[in-house]
């Protein structure tokens, strides 16, 4: 149990996860491997459909059909869960690892309290008594800023901002020590977006939570991210400190994304949009999957697939860096 | 939802919206007055409904006697009347009550799981469903022997695939909803999705359906008591209007014949009524068009 400390919380090696098409297998997330370790944020970017969700959801090996984990290893703890029973695995879940995830507007039951959902979720997984359960959704509500006098509202009688706590404080009712955000705040304005950053980073602090942050949002990743993995079309073209890679992207596809979105310091300039669209996932060009797209792209590009190659410890995969 | 009704103070509009409602009012007002018919039976001036009376009382019309006359026994009909609403309510709120619990658990069952055993379970359910129901009553009726309890039992057996089917289609919609999945993704387990998160959504559904249920239930009664079928010892409205029927002075003693009748298309109607207003109340937006 200790040496978990010195060992990497969450390791990835290898993941694959297809969805079984009619047309074939569509490799929604193919040879994807990282890791983080204890207190530690990784960032999770792409554009939509890249494979950002299904990585995350596979940690706590939450994939529907038709879509199933095809090979490799998640390994939480030292523990692969991929081979793990169902009833295994729900054990993990909202105990050990938990998700926020996105749409929160519609992820709470319309006509149960919010009480009722936070203490149905700490009686699950603990054997406490509805009393204890009951107090400590209070403890929750207040630690995510929410009056405890409102223990007994309905969902439709809060915000999105505050229905986005209240999952927050689900999420994190039974302590895990590894969360998930998924979009936590897609849909929301830009205040309420940054009331919801500011309290996941205290609360990041205060439970000392090592978590993974999806978003398709650069400022937000930017802001929360320890180290940054850059998806596409399934497969993690960069990872790297956040610093560096908002500064110095190595990837032209990191490049790409960053060059398209607009920056509040330094100069105006023309925002660059990426042409062309995401690859098919059933059948992806050989070679490097972002070739068809890259203006650096060579014959090389388009036969080898490049290998994830150590630069300064930061990983990337192509042939021109 | 009673629990969303209560917490939220709600449970006091929805009974001032019910009293709005004119047919819900009118249902409501004759629910009640039936059941304070059935609860103060022994001090509404009556007496012992079974008690046969003296020869020359036969086939009394109303007096200030027999409010509602004698049947071919001297029997007192108001009595009869009075104590037979003790039967028909009975009947109506258990069968409906096992009813819809058991259609509920099914219906939940098969829509959650689906796959295999929503297979099972619907096959079952069509092949009850496909069974002609009056004849099946009967037979079973005839089979189990004549008491109130197998009434119950008959009228359950027939009715709770409706309610499994209509459980079963919200089911298959609300599964698949954002809070089911987002629950599920935090450890919730099969159980307790079903119980905990599901099912208070169909709550309003299973109110809806006992509500129809109750006013299956009674004119089941009625049907099976009036062919024969029924307890002959016991005195309900059904019962009545087969003794009617059997002595053979239904043409000249419209005191006798009447009151049954009555009395049950007055209790069915109520019920619909009552089920019609309250799935208007439940309908989205019926409070703000009322102005609450």
């Amino acid at each position: 149990m200790e040496k978990g400390l010195f060992m990497a919380l969450i390791e990835v090696k290898n993941l694959k996860v297809y969805f079984m098409t009619r047309r074939g297998p569509a490799k929604a997330v193919d040879n994807v491997g990282f890791s983080i370790k204890h207190n530690e944020t990784l960032g999770l970017i792409g554009e939509s459909g890249c494979g950002k969700t299904t990585t995350a959801m596979s940690i706590m090996k939450f994939v529907k059909p038709p879509g199933q984990i095809t090979g490799g290893s998640i390994r939480y703890m030292g523990e692969d869960i991929v081979p793990m029973k169902d009833e295994q695995i729900r054990q993990l879940r909202g105990k050990e690892i938990s998700i926020v995830r996105q749409e929160a507007q519609n992820a709470l039951n319309p006509v149960l309290t919010i009480g009722k959902q936070i203490t149905e979720m700490i009686l699950e997984h603990e054997p406490v008594t509805r009393e204890t359960a009951f107090s400590r959704a209070k403890k929750q509500l207040d630690m995510v800023g929410i009056s405890d006098s409102r223990i007994k509202s309905f969902p439709h009688e809060f915000s999105g901002g505050m229905k986005q706590r209240v999952m927050v404080a689900i999420a994190t009712a039974c302590n895990p020590k590894f969360l998930i955000l998924d979009e936590p705040t897609t849909g929301l304005d830009v205040i309420v977006q940054r009331q919801i950053l500011v309290m996941l980073r205290n609360l990041k602090k205060k439970l000392s939570l090592t978590a993974i942050f999806i978003s398709h949002d650069l400022s937000v990743v930017a802001e929360i991210c320890d180290r940054v993995a850059v998806m596409y079309a399934g497969k993690i073209m960069e990872e790297s400190d956040t610093v560096s890679l908002y500064s110095d992207p190595l990837h032209p596809y990191s490049k790409a994304l960053i060059g398209a979105y607009p920056s509040l310091k330094g100069e105006l300039k023309q925002l660059r949009s990426i042409p062309g669209a995401p690859p098919s996932l059933i059948n992806p060009p050989p070679g490097c999957r972002f070739a068809p797209r890259c203006e650096l792209a060579r014959s090389i590009c388009t036969k080898e697939e490049p290998e994830a190659v150590m630069i300064d410890g930061r990983k990337v995969a192509c042939h021109m860096v | 939802m009673v629990q969303y009704l209560i917490k939220t103070n709600k449970f006091k509009e929805f009974f001032q919206l019910l009293f709005g409602h004119p047919m819900g009012f009118a249902g409501l007002a004759i629910i009640i007055l039936f059941l304070a018919m059935a609860f103060f039976a022994p001090f509404l001036g009556t007496q012992d409904p079974a008690k046969t009376g003296a020869v020359e009382n036969l086939l009394m019309p109303p007096s200030t006697q027999f409010w509602f006359g004698t049947d071919d026994l001297a029997r007192d009909i108001w009595s009869q009347i009075i104590y037979g609403s003790r039967i028909s309510l009975t009947i109506g709120f258990v069968a409906a009550l096992i009813t819809v619990l058991s259609g509920t658990l099914v219906g939940l069952v098969s829509g959650y799981y689906g796959k295999m055993i929503d297979e099972i379970l619907m096959r079952i359910v069509d092949f009850f469903m496909m069974l002609p129901e009056l004849p099946l009553m009967i037979v079973l009726a005839a089979v189990l022997g004549p008491s109130m309890w197998n009434i119950i039992m008959v009228v359950s057996l027939v009715s709770w695939p409706t309610t499994a089917r209509v459980v079963r289609s919200q089911v298959l919609s609300l599964r698949e909803r954002p809070f089911v999945e987002s629950s599920r993704c935090i450890g919730a387990s099969n159980f307790q999705l079903m119980f905990a998160e599901i099912l208070p959504n169909v709550i309003p559904l299973m109110f809806a359906q006992a509500v129809l249920m109750v006013t299956e239930a009674i004119y089941a009664e009625a049907v099976l008591s009036f062919l024969g079928l029924g307890d002959p010892t016991s005195i309900s409205w059904g019962m009545m209007l087969n003794h009617v029927f059997v002595s053979g002075v239904i043409a000249e003693s419209y005191w006798w014949v009447a009151p049954p009748i009555i009395s049950i298309v007055a209790l069915i109607v109520s019920f619909s009524l009552l089920g019609t207003a309250v799935s208007d109340i439940l309908e989205p937006g019926y409070k703000e068009k009322r102005g609450f």
